[in-house]
């Protein structure tokens, strides 16, 4: 049994030590909007918060997770979907299929907690999760939207 | 020669009678019903608290269309548009209701041009019977009542009723003929026309929104499967023993005569597992192809004796013999992977006489006949229901492998849902691969400069002979010529020249192909409008005058490209160091056009700043989504440009996930400006025409940058370092 902290609740989870974050996340915990894309660290679509910090859970095993390390999931980026960022994202209309989009969105609030007023150049380099249906100059803007709204 | 390309699915058999007024049968259980059922028709169910509730048959794949066939409901039905949802019909409802909602293929840029006839007609019948149960019950006359945002008012004594308040007693209501229905003027339009919302994107924003991948059902178990890695290869064995004690498992399974599967509670642990069995596979006859090969085979197709017509005027051959000039150019094109976010996935659950399947599919009536037949039971006790899709692109529009995997596996295990997900890797390695060729032409010009003949011969992969070979037609593959014919809605040839002879001489090697968004008008237009600028640049003429000289007859694919002109500044200098490409295609109902500016760096590294993009798409339906759908597919396009290669080696796929199989990311993605100009009296698909535009654009514009011919894909692998 290992003990983690999700979305500010303490919870037990019967897992192997090596098991990726994002499978306990979805499998143990039932928390589905954590997205597996590529298993790789390579396209963000399973990007979750860990103590703020963004952070590709497919390749986090959960032995190297610690119980007082918070865990936080698209699910409870915030109460009631109000989070700035999906404050925009809803009004700008950017998810097409979707199915990337928690983990742009986990990336993007990750990003205005550290950088409120992100240049160009600044998103592009945090934004490097992939989007298939090409929601990109979108999420941009979505971006600069939310970091007016949270200023 | 055209081909209908809505014929392209395979249709569950007894249900494809025709002749059905779509959407208007009475519910099956229509007595026992009509007391309290508020289904005013297939389309249409009022519920009492007022919320108008659209059945759409075709499916969201992130194109939008969901919001835009509701819009053309609530359109003609004078719905109060805040207060509309919508609900999938499945499958096996449908071919129970002699298929009420029509075709449920979300294919070929269809969704809204496809079903918006049947639909508004839906919606205005609709509106009809709600009209006529008020009138009847205030004991008027029909007509001398209106309708407007879901209130029905008695003109001359003011008085007023709501549809929820009427639906029960319309829904018992004769429907009227379908032919008989007006349908309002597109100019009309109060809530189609004009840039809605999307109705499906409150659930993605906390994660709510489920997909196929998220489906959990009681007592459910995980698969993860294994296929030969070899196309065509064969599972030879495995070693169960050696797994059955990890963690989690219940049980290896053959799937079928090339994979297995492990079963175990979690799909992490089934995919654990998988890994670890040992297999040994039989490669079988394709276990040395490579991509030099299949090039090879198909450049000698380039020149072979025989090969399909596509389209003919005069006789190019004598005409190229006569030309003051010709000139000629060989163009390539790979195989590519659509790698949609949500790798393949499916649900089921088999019993001794029910089979039910949860899954992402762009046909589920595809989905259910592969299901029945996957279970061994009639199409009447399976079922297949419908999610939203993680992208599709056309890889699960036909080839419904993953279905029939779910299914077999699931029947090894009768009463237990078994969730079969495909790793990446699997995903990678077992695509419907956008098919590749090659491409000689071959243009004439007189003394004066003009296009005379022009000799187009693709060789290459046909998607029809792989996946549906019945709709071959004499042998020939009509998708391979989109963009290409000389008339239908598949993609019409735009240049009047006098002479022209298109063909393709077919080769299949064993790699499985598919639709991909876009199909084949996306290499037939880098074929054709970069060939156009190579043509050109010889006649010593602008490539945007050199077009215009030859569209004369073709007033929509000239306004398109004027169109891009203009707004896209070509003529007038462009910023410093950049350049400018143009491009127009024709495909799928729509035109489409685009000047893409581009600079090249010393080191050879191409930037795409801009792209302008026209569209003449006939009706616009929402034009926010229109633009959303023309940025997605310049990243699609751009992406397949860019980086796009699936690279064969000992007869399998070389990409394997992203790593080797890179794809756009933010940083490479253009600025996009839309130009959407429906010139109306037709109806042209959105999701995939303004893809063909993007890579010829941005190929002209690097060749007016660097003097460099680009005539391969991907980018990746051209050299464009100044010499
Ligand atoms: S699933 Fe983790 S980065 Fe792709
Ligand atoms: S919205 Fe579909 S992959 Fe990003």
């Amino acid at each position: 049994m290992a003990r983690l902290n999700v979305n500010g609740k303490a919870v037990e989870v019967d897992a192997e030590p090596d098991t990726p974050l994002l499978w306990v996340i979805r499998e143990q915990l039932g928390l589905t909007g954590t997205k597996y894309g590529c298993g790789v660290a390579q396209c963000g679509a399973c990007t979750v918060h860990i103590d703020g910090a963004p952070v590709r859970t497919c390749i986090r095993p959960l032995s190297s997770v610690k119980p007082e390390q918070k865990i936080v999931t698209i699910e409870g980026l915030s109460p009631n979907a109000n989070h700035p960022v999906q404050a925009a994202w809803l009004e700008l209309d950017v998810p097409q299929c979707g199915y990337c989009q928690s983990g742009q969105m986990m990336a993007a609030a990750a990003l205005l907690k550290n950088t409120p007023k992100p240049t160009d150049a600044q998103i592009v380099s945090a934004m490097s999760n992939i989007c298939r249906c090409g929601t990109y100059n979108r999420i941009k803007a979505a971006i600069k939207l939310a970091a007016k709204k949270s200023a | 020669m055209t081909l209908d390309i809505s014929r392209r699915h395979f249709v569950v058999g007894a249900a494809a009678a025709g002749g059905l007024s779509l959407g208007f049968h009475a519910p099956l259980d229509a007595q026992a019903a009509a007391a309290t059922n508020p289904e005013i028709n297939a389309w249409v169910v009022i519920q009492p608290d007022e919320t108008v509730v659209v059945r759409i048959g075709r499916v969201e794949m992130g194109q939008g269309t969901l919001t835009g066939l509701a819009q053309l409901v609530a359109e003609e039905l004078e719905a109060d548009w805040s207060k509309v949802t919508t609900e999938y019909p499945t499958p096996g409802q449908n071919v129970a209701r002699g298929r009420v909602w029509g075709d449920f293929q979300t294919a070929g840029s269809r969704g809204i041009r496809g079903s918006q006839d049947y639909m508004r007609k839906g919606g205005a019948a609709a509106r009809i019977m709600l009209t006529q149960a008020a009138a009847d019950a205030w004991g008027v006359p029909a007509a001398e009542c209106t309708v407007a945002k879901g209130v029905i008012t008695h003109t001359p004594s003011k008085r007023t009723t709501t549809f929820g308040k009427v639906a029960v007693a319309a829904a018992k209501l004769t429907p009227p003929a379908p032919a008989g229905i007006a349908l309002k003027d597109p100019k009309t339009w109060t809530i189609a026309g004009k840039s809605q919302k999307r109705l499906d994107n409150k659930p993605k924003m906390n994660g709510a929104q489920i997909y196929s991948m998220d489906v959990k059902r009681p007592g459910m178990l995980n698969a993860s499967i294994r296929m030969c890695p070899v196309f065509s290869g064969k599972l030879k064995s495995f070693d169960a023993a050696k797994v059955m004690g990890m963690p989690g498992v219940k049980k290896v399974v053959q799937v079928d005569d090339r994979s297995v599967a492990v079963v175990a509670d979690t799909w992490w642990r089934a995919q654990k597992a998988v890994l670890a069995l040992p297999v040994e596979w039989d490669l079988g006859p394709n276990a040395a192809l490579n991509s030099a090969q299949i090039a090879e085979t198909f450049k000698a197709g380039l020149t072979a004796d025989q090969a399909f017509v596509g389209n003919k005027q005069g006789d190019a051959k004598a005409a190229l013999a006569g030309a003051a000039k010709t000139i000629e150019a060989v163009y390539s094109f790979p195989y590519q992977h659509h790698v949609t976010m949500e790798p393949m996935n499916a649900t089921a659950l088999w019993t001794a006489d029910k089979c039910e399947v949860w899954t992402s599919t762009q046909n589920a009536e595809a989905a259910l006949a592969t299901t029945a037949t996957a279970a061994g039971l009639p199409v009447a006790k399976c079922e297949v229901y419908r999610h939203h899709l993680g992208g599709g692109f056309g890889r699960r529009s036909s080839r419904h492998d993953f279905v029939e995997q779910a299914v077999k596996i699931a029947k090894q295990m009768p009463g237990v849902p078994i969730k079969l997900i495909w790793s990446r890797e699997e995903d990678m390695t077992h695509g419907s691969y956008h098919p590749s060729t090659q491409c000689k032409l071959t243009g004439g010009l007189d003394a004066q400069g003009n296009l005379t003949a022009l000799h187009m011969r693709i060789s290459g992969a046909s998607i029809l002979a792989d996946l549906n070979p019945q709709a071959l037609q004499g042998g020939a593959d009509a998708a391979t010529f989109q963009g290409l014919n000389p008339g239908g809605e598949e993609g019409v040839f735009g240049y009047g020249v006098p002479n022209l002879l298109v063909e393709h001489a077919m080769r299949n090697p064993a790699v499985p192909v598919g639709f991909w968004r876009g199909v084949n008008n996306n290499q037939n237009a880098i074929y054709l409008e970069c060939f156009m600028d190579e043509l050109a640049h010889t006649a010593g003429v602008d490539p945007l005058e050199f077009r215009r000289r030859l569209l004369g007859s073709k007033p929509k694919h000239l306004a398109v490209l004027n169109a891009v002109a203009d707004k896209g500044g070509w003529g007038k200098p462009a910023p410093a160091g950049r350049f400018r490409g143009l491009s127009q295609h024709m495909g799928y109902g729509s035109y489409v056009a685009a000047c893409a500016e581009v600079s090249v760096s010393a080191e050879g590294e191409v930037t795409v700043h801009k792209i302008t993009a026209a569209t003449d798409c006939g009706n616009v339906v929402n034009p926010g989504q229109v633009a959303f759908q023309i940025e997605g597919s310049f990243a699609y396009g751009l992406s397949a440009l860019l980086h796009g290669e699936v690279v064969i080696k000992d007869g399998r796929s070389q990409a394997t996930n992203f790593h080797n199989y890179p794809v756009i990311r933010m940083g490479e993605m253009p600025e996009v400006e839309s130009i959407i100009m429906p010139s109306g009296g037709f109806w042209g698909g959105v999701g995939e025409p303004t893809i063909f535009v993007a890579a010829p654009a941005v190929l002209n514009a690097i060749y007016a940058a660097t003097g460099k011919r680009v005539r391969s894909v991907p980018l990746a692998n051209v050299d464009l370092k100044k010499a």
